[in-house]
């Protein structure tokens, strides 16, 4: 190990449940206990609420990328009968503070514009009205003065703009948000020592989660009850919903904020808390419970969950043999005209950025570029899926360069099975793996040397086609370092290290088991994961666990899901909820057979005597008991009535950054690896790219729930199909969005979807999580992008394109042809 | 704004009503007679969301105003199911997984309600092209096409034969 990570030290395993064979319930299919209610319409998502004298908000957004706000006449909206209020920025700063910022120095933004705008669909006023078709008439009545300012669209051009063109002048005079380097490891002595260094420029384009549930909310302000009462789809309520309050004006006891079923999150409904400060607002200032859910528009232009924009000057160090000495890159992310997690998305990319390989070093600069485009906010990936793709290019071009078989080269360079756990330059460590195993699966359920072949027979027909292969990580439990550890060390912000999840789990005299979520449920299975761990843990039968939400006040601890972290969290906090409510269970039961505590089990849903058969009595005997009969059980708070407890569980592995950032510590520990392959043909004459076969195999550790999990790995998949082919923002000049709709962002339907894939699982526990679970949330499209890419660089190897950029939409294809033909031509 | 008067049926009930004649069949499914199954995901008629079955064809809600539904039979999510349980295809998503986070479910549905009622053993080609008109965001669409071959086959052994009400 290098020695700039000498100081970074592995904790100790804090695992209880062991990984094993022989579980009940984990590792089967059950169906989703959250379907029933879902399938019959019934769910309960946001649009679905009513509240008595609820009015409905629309809104005035901006058509400029970047103007002053002269003047806004409200006067004949205002006169609009069922019209409530008409309301503007400065009508909204009368009772609400600017959003929160995880950015430090804070990048300022209000919910509603204020002075101008910096993007087109920023809000610059509100209708309240008495219901949303008069609120958009009166939207329309709005007149707007409007003293156009030149729109930022170029990353290169935004971070060398002035004057004018600055999106935030008053607090920075160039539009360059961070610029920061570092060198973790001796990256400057590899890349000198090194026979050959593989250079290249690459481009990934902004595209978006786009759920086909948008963001929505509804707010009430009661002054007289206490606050606010806010209803949103939301992920990150109970973290930290005293950061909305602040913006909110009121105490974390005058706001309540209660989820709801959402409709799809990918990570674009994380935070959601412009949306939620903005309702908020209007509620107070009309005075009656606002509803304001976005329209498709809206999601796309304003809802701050764009994905990322970057462009990569790429530097692998090689020797002749094909070893990977170091690796380095100067990124430039676009991210519009705001910054609301900072660069978390490239703190996160540090978690895995070196991949699967064996690379000593690895230095970087980013830097964060506003332009007149909506923020950015997580998507799935939240920025690995970047540098995956990154990281696979450049093998992909090493081999080239060093005319090397693509996979002999990732094979030379793996981290070998014995290795783990693995400290990679920057800190974070790789739990375990087996990445060869999964390779070989991959390759075997692919029969990959059999399409080699083929593809060659077929290329020699004239056909264009080709087979990629990608070997990928797959971070998951995030460690909330990632937000801050990039950040200028003298402005490091919150340095946030907490990451809990919490349970609350009750048995009522039924017997039954009530269990109490902190975290919403956005389309994951949270009922279903945990059912079948408690289930396993407790002895009980899933139709005997019963679920509920808790909101922002009667919460405790959940972040959510986010980062592939819910089901090894959730898991954890269910074993710590298990082990107190056995101890519980084990007390009044024994009590109740006149035996010991420790000469009894828990078995079948029962407290039974150990190698007794019918010395035993039913979880709901022993809960009617103690709740109802107090007078049965000794003196001593030991005996206390009822069966209750919550749980926590805190992130299972995870160390400070170093102080001079010579590493950022462990923070994103619980690794995953992926293997996809994919073979495509590629029409010259149209762009247009098939996917012939498909295979993906991934490593997740223990599996809870195959089926959930392989869902997760297909939507996933999907939309790296998706980003690779297809999906992107569209800006002109003036920095109009050209394509925020559903009909020209293209997203994969059924018939973009691969015809044969296969989904294959290779399962290395983790040591450190309960039974050795790891996150599968993300890896479809951590994977798919470079494994498709790669493919259709191979299926196009004739004409000698090569791909710098995604998506490779069809015209994009074309061009990249008739551009190798040009060249091949002179 | 004047109202139109219009009478139909919906989830098997006669129902009389004024509505604006603007106003959005989807919206008046879901804020006025209070059905909230049918979802609306892009209000431009892409992604399939809102659909509902009227009169034998899967429509876009969206795209169509309430007062054009007058004289027709309209079946929504909310009356696919009855007391005894789950419609088979319902059933099918459950068992095979073929929703995640549910918001397109409900158009999905009745996507494949319509298919199976035209074509009660389909290729994996048709249930595709059926689907072909519903965005899903989580499922990549896999488990959906296995849940709608399944529930044909499942509908196909009980002999269900219209697929269009409940059952």
């Amino acid at each position: 190990m290098a020695s700039h990570l000498d100081t970074n030290v592995i904790p100790p395993s804090r695992q209880r449940e062991a990984p094993r064979s022989g579980l009940t319930w984990i590792g089967q299919s059950i169906k989703r206990v959250e379907d029933p209610r879902i399938l019959t319409g019934n769910g309960g998502y946001i649009d679905d609420l009513k509240m008595p004298g609820m009015a409905h908000a629309a809104m005035v957004s901006s058509p400029h990328a970047h103007a002053r706000i002269v003047s806004i006449d409200t006067s004949k909206a205002k006169a609009l009968p069922g019209v409530i209020g008409v309301y503007t920025g400065e009508d909204l700063a009368g009772v609400v503070d600017p959003c929160p910022s995880f950015a430090s120095p804070p990048v300022p933004q209000h919910a509603m514009a204020m002075g101008k705008v910096r993007h087109v669909g920023e809000v610059v006023a509100a209708v309240v009205a008495d219901d949303r078709y008069i609120a958009e008439d009166a939207a329309e009545l709005i007149e707007v003065e409007w003293e156009v300012l030149p729109a930022n669209v170029d990353i290169e051009a935004s971070a060398a703009a002035t004057g004018d063109a600055l999106l935030h002048p008053d607090d920075r005079e160039t539009n360059v948000a961070l610029d920061e380097s570092f060198s973790f490891g001796p990256v400057d002595d590899d890349f000198a020592a090194a026979d050959r260094i593989v250079k290249r420029r690459l481009r990934w384009h902004r595209s978006s989660a786009q759920a086909i549930e948008t963001s929505g909310v509804v707010a009430h302000y009661d002054a007289y009850k206490g606050g606010y009462t806010i209803h949103c789809n939301s992920n990150f309520y109970n973290f930290i919903p005293f950061v909305i309050g602040g913006s909110l004006r009121v105490s974390p006891g005058e706001l309540r904020i209660v989820p709801v079923l959402t409709g799809g999150s990918f990570g674009s409904k994380v935070f959601s808390h412009k949306i939620i400060i903005l309702t908020g607002g209007l509620s107070r200032l009309a005075g009656v419970p606002v509803k304001y859910i976005e329209d498709r528009l809206e999601h796309f232009t304003n809802s701050d969950s764009h994905g990322s924009d970057r462009l990569y000057d790429a530097e692998l160090a090689v020797d002749k043999d094909g070893t990977f000495r170091s690796m380095r890159f100067t990124v430039m992310d676009d991210y519009g005209a705001y910054l609301q997690f900072g660069v978390g998305t490239h703190g996160n990319a540090m978690a895995q950025v070196t991949g699967p390989y064996t690379i000593g070093s690895f230095g970087m600069r980013v830097m964060a570029v506003l332009t007149n485009k909506c923020q950015q906010g997580p998507y799935r990936g939240f920025g690995s899926e970047v540098t995956n793709w990154v990281m696979e290019r450049m093998v992909d071009a090493a081999a080239d360069e060093l005319d090397r078989d693509p996979v002999e080269l990732r094979e030379q360079n793996m981290i070998q099975p014995d290795a783990f756990p693995y400290m990679i330059p920057t800190g974070n460590i790789y739990d375990s793996g087996n990445f060869q195993k999964v390779l070989a699966e991959a390759k075997q359920m692919f029969d990959f040397d059999d399409w080699r072949a083929k593809a060659k027979a077929m290329r020699a027909e004239g056909r264009c086609v080709g087979i990629g292969l990608a070997t990928c990580m797959e971070r998951s439990v995030y460690g909330p370092t990632e937000w801050w550890s990039l950040n200028n060390k003298a402005t490091p912000g919150f340095t946030l290290t907490s990451t809990p999840e919490g349970i609350t789990a009750r048995i009522d005299p039924s017997g039954k088991l009530f269990i109490t979520l902190h975290s919403p449920m956005v389309g994951n299975s949270p009922e279903t994961v945990v059912t079948q761990i408690l289930a396993e843990r407790l002895t009980v039968a899933p139709e005997d666990i019963v679920f509920n939400y808790s909101d922002s006040q009667t919460g405790f601890n959940g972040v959510g899901p986010q980062g592939s972290r819910f089901t090894a969290m959730i898991a954890g906090a269910c074993v710590s909820a298990s082990i107190k409510l056995e101890e519980r269970l084990k007390r009044f039961g024994a009590h109740m057979l006149q035996r010991r505590p420790e000469d009894v089990e828990l078995r079948n849903g029962m407290v039974a005597v150990r190698g007794l058969k019918d010395q035993e009595k039913s979880f709901a005997e022993i809960a009617l008991t103690s709740s109802f009969f107090r007078l049965s059980f000794p003196d001593g708070e030991e005996f206390d009535s009822g069966l209750e407890t919550t749980a926590v569980y805190d992130h299972p592995l995870s160390t400070d950054p170093d102080e001079d950032r010579k590493h950022l510590g462990i923070f994103y520990p619980i690794v995953g690896h992926i293997c996809h392959i994919v073979a495509v043909e590629v029409d010259p004459g149209t762009g247009k790219v098939e996917m012939l076969d498909y295979a993906a195999v991934h490593d997740n550790g223990t599996i809870v729930n195959p089926r959930t999990l392989a869902g997760q790995v297909w939507g996933g998949t999907a939309n790296g199909i998706g980003t690779t082919l297809s999906e992107q923002f569209h800006y002109n000049a003036d920095g109009q969005f050209t394509n925020p709709n559903f009909a020209e962002f293209a997203m994969p339907t059924a018939n973009e979807m691969p015809r044969n894939f296969n989904l294959g699982h290779v399962e290395t526990p983790s040591p450190y999580t309960e039974y050795g679970i790891k996150g599968g949330g993300e890896g479809g499209r951590l994977g798919a992008p470079s494994a498709l890419t790669s493919a259709i660089e191979n299926a196009l190897q004739d004409y000698g394109v090569k791909i710098a950029a995604l998506p490779v939409t069809p015209p994009v294809l074309r061009g990249l042809i008739r551009d190798a033909e040009k060249i091949a031509a002179e | 704004m004047m109202k139109t008067a219009i009478s139909f049926t919906v989830n098997g009930r006669t129902r009389e009503a004024f509505v604006p004649p603007r106003m959005l069949l989807s919206d008046f499914i879901r804020h006025e007679l209070e059905l909230p199954g049918t979802h609306v995901g892009c209000e431009h008629g892409v992604c399939g969301s809102c659909n509902v079955i009227v009169d034998g064809k899967a429509v876009r809600s969206c795209l169509m105003f309430a007062v054009q539904a007058d004289g027709s039979d309209i079946t929504t999510v909310e009356g696919y199911s009855t007391d005894a349980g789950l419609h088979p295809i319902q059933q099918a998503f459950w068992e095979e997984h073929g929703l995640q986070c549910g918001f397109c479910t409900p158009g999905m549905l009745a996507a494949a309600k319509e298919l199976l009622a035209a074509n009660p053993d389909p290729s994996d080609e048709d249930i595709r092209e059926a689907i072909s008109g519903n965005l899903c965001r989580c499922t990549g669409y896999e488990f959906i096409i296995n849940a709608i071959r399944s529930a044909g086959k499942a509908m196909r052994e009980a002999d269900i034969q219209n697929t269009l009400q409940p059952v």
